[in-house]
């Protein structure tokens, strides 16, 4: 079984910004670990001359010439923004008063 | 939140520790369009206007690799020596941070495109000093922040941010440095001499103009002390984003001496990203960095691997120009002139120029004359580089012809380029317009000849006395009346002739 500690859910909490409480930590970890225990069973089968697969078709060197495309208009890629100055996205603050 | 920071003279620091260094330069490549998406890549265009659906990260939409993109990491692998590998795939790295609208970095990790190279480099005594690549990997750009509210413009004490993503997606090449180590106190001088080689690489393949004022080119600078001796580096620190050659030379020295000042008091380096000022040349403490697992690299799966065949590899390397320092090194004996003095062409940005205007039939040493002399000093009181002149090789060799064939001395070529300079039109219209032949004409400067002779009549005397060398004074009496228009070497002859002396 891979085992996953409460300290690991907390260190992918924060890199995922995501703010758990202390018993969602605990049980987060019996929930992923079930998922990576469920997920894990494709190494019984699965033997050391099976490499891990990133792609499921055997596609290489898929490119485009460097031919100019129509881009969206800055109002269309604005359109959806939840907010916008100066024909830009504004986004809030970044760090926090520190 | 200013500290005084320690510093070591940097002889002191050299005496007792060893400076490493590790050098990453980010270069943005010249491509018409984007790295994954078709998005033009034009500077100063308005805000947001060079977006699309894949560089936004929009729900649903697929990035696609841009092959010139490929070939040109290929060729930038192929002149630094580096393998090419046989098949790679792109990774994410992901990051929360708005610069990147889609939260990750399409990047490469454990499978970079060329990898295990080196670069010469050559110092400016004419040491050789061999920097070995570690690996030159692709990957994007990202959006331009700019930061509100806060005092000029930084991110810390801002209220919000504002992004443009019309540089996000635009293809970079990062290439990495392996350890730099036995540089000894030459360290600062071997990065900027690195950083100045690869710049003059990436030109000559022409896949970037490699212009480091305009971002295009961007080094880190990674170092770190160990007692002399010692086997084992030491702690490093990583000051980013050191955009000049001059800087990245003081930053090197800067961290040399601040971490010498640490180690030397018992302190502890931390390992943490750094910035670079440049108007004092220090670093200051940036963030700590995060553990590279942090990100969470996988193989970016909208991404079929690259796997680029020997043959067109081989027909790539068959593409490579002369190599900058072998370039140099040829042009320095065809000119005949000193590792010091090619050094001083370089740094002028006239290389090519020199090379264009002997192409265009002008001899090596009037060439270089008129590019480092004359226009040098233009370019500089104008504050623009040479090669933004309004002049060109041809021109520059045309007022060269001119003054080989004695239709104009210096003065007048002069006042030929300042013309030319002046938007007047070719050396020859400028010449034409503003009256500028050489008057060797014997009955045009007669006159001149006599009347200096008479308003001169004591040196006049010396000269027929045999003191042949007086003569000068005459030659500048003509010279002045006729508006330095005169052939000085006819005038000498007619004065001598006139006076009944032998030359």
């Amino acid at each position: 079984m891979p085992g996953i500690s409460r300290e690991e859910v907390a260190h992918l909490a924060r890199l995922a910004r995501l703010e758990l409480k202390d018993e969602e930590l605990d049980h987060f970890a019996g929930q992923l670990d079930d998922i990576i225990g469920a997920v894990a069973t494709v190494s019984d089968v699965a033997d050391e001359d099976v490499p891990p697969t990133s792609h499921p078709l055997p596609l290489t060197n898929v490119m485009r010439p460097d031919e100019v495309r129509p881009s969206l208009t800055s109002a269309q890629a604005l359109d959806q923004a939840p907010a916008q100055e100066q024909q830009r996205f504004k986004v809030p603050q970044i760090l926090g008063e520190e | 939140m200013t500290t005084v920071t320690d510093l070591v003279p940097y002889e002191d620091a050299l005496a007792s520790f060893d400076p490493v260094m590790g050098l990453e330069v980010h270069v943005e490549l010249g491509t018409r369009t984007k790295m994954f998406c078709g998005c033009a890549t034009e500077l100063g265009a308005d805000p947001n206007s060079q977006v699309c659906p894949t560089c936004l990260g929009l729900p649903g939409a697929l990035p696609v690799v841009n092959a010139t993109g490929v070939e040109s990491a290929v060729r930038i692998g192929l002149a630094l020596h580096c393998e090419i590998a046989e098949w790679c795939r792109f990774a994410r790295k992901n990051y929360f941070y708005p610069d990147m609208p889609k939260n990750f970095q399409t990047s490469q990790y454990d499978e970079p495109i060329a990898y295990n190279g080196y670069l010469d480099v050559q110092l400016e005594d004419g040491e050789v000093f061999r920097v070995e690549i570690e690996r030159a990997h692709m990957e994007e750009d990202t959006g331009k922040s700019t930061h509100v509210g806060g005092a000029t413009g930084r991110i810390h004490g801002a209220s919000h941010s504002l992004l443009d993503y019309n540089r996000a997606g635009i293809p970079l090449i990062e290439i990495v440095t392996k350890p730099i180590v036995g540089a000894g106190e030459r360290a600062p001088e071997v990065a900027k001499a690195y950083v100045a080689e690869l710049r003059e690489l990436i030109k000559a393949l022409g896949v970037s103009e490699a212009r480091m004022e305009m971002g295009q080119m961007r080094c880190d600078v990674n170092l770190s002390l160990r007692p002399s001796g010692e086997e084992r580096f030491g702690t490093r620190s990583e000051t980013k984003n050191v955009n000049s050659l001059r800087s990245v030379e003081r930053a090197a020295r800067y961290e040399i001496q601040r971490h010498a000042a640490v180690l030397s008091s018992g302190g502890a380096i931390v390992q943490e990203t750094r910035h670079f000022h440049e108007d004092d040349g220090s670093t200051t403490s940036g963030r700590v960095k995060e553990e590279a697992e942090d990100y969470r690299y996988f193989p970016e799966p909208d991404l079929v691997p690259v796997a680029p065949p020997k043959e067109w590899v081989e027909e790539l390397r068959g593409t490579l120009p002369e190599l900058p320092r072998l370039r140099r090194n040829r042009l320095r004996e065809e000119w005949g002139i000193t590792q010091h003095e090619m050094q001083s062409v370089l740094n002028a940005g006239a290389v090519d120029l020199i090379v264009a205007t002997t192409e265009a039939g002008a001899d090596a040493p009037s060439a270089r004359k008129w590019w480092m002399g004359e226009l040098a000093r233009r370019a500089n009181e104008d504050g623009v580089d040479l090669a933004a002149l309004p002049i060109t090789p041809a021109d520059v060799a045309r007022v060269a012809a001119l003054v080989a064939e004695g239709s104009l001395n210096d003065k007048l070529a002069r006042q030929t380029i300042e013309g030319v300079l002046a938007g007047e039109g070719t050396p020859d219209e400028v010449v034409e317009k503003r009256g500028l032949k050489v008057v060797s004409d014997d009955g045009a400067l007669g006159a001149a000849v006599d009347e200096a002779i008479a308003g001169n009549p004591a040196v006049a005397d010396k000269i027929r006395g045999g003191k042949v060398a007086a003569a000068g004074a005459l030659v500048g009496a003509v010279m002045k009346a006729t508006r330095g228009q005169a052939d000085a070497a006819r005038v000498k002859e007619l004065i001598l002739e006139r006076l009944g002396v032998e030359g």
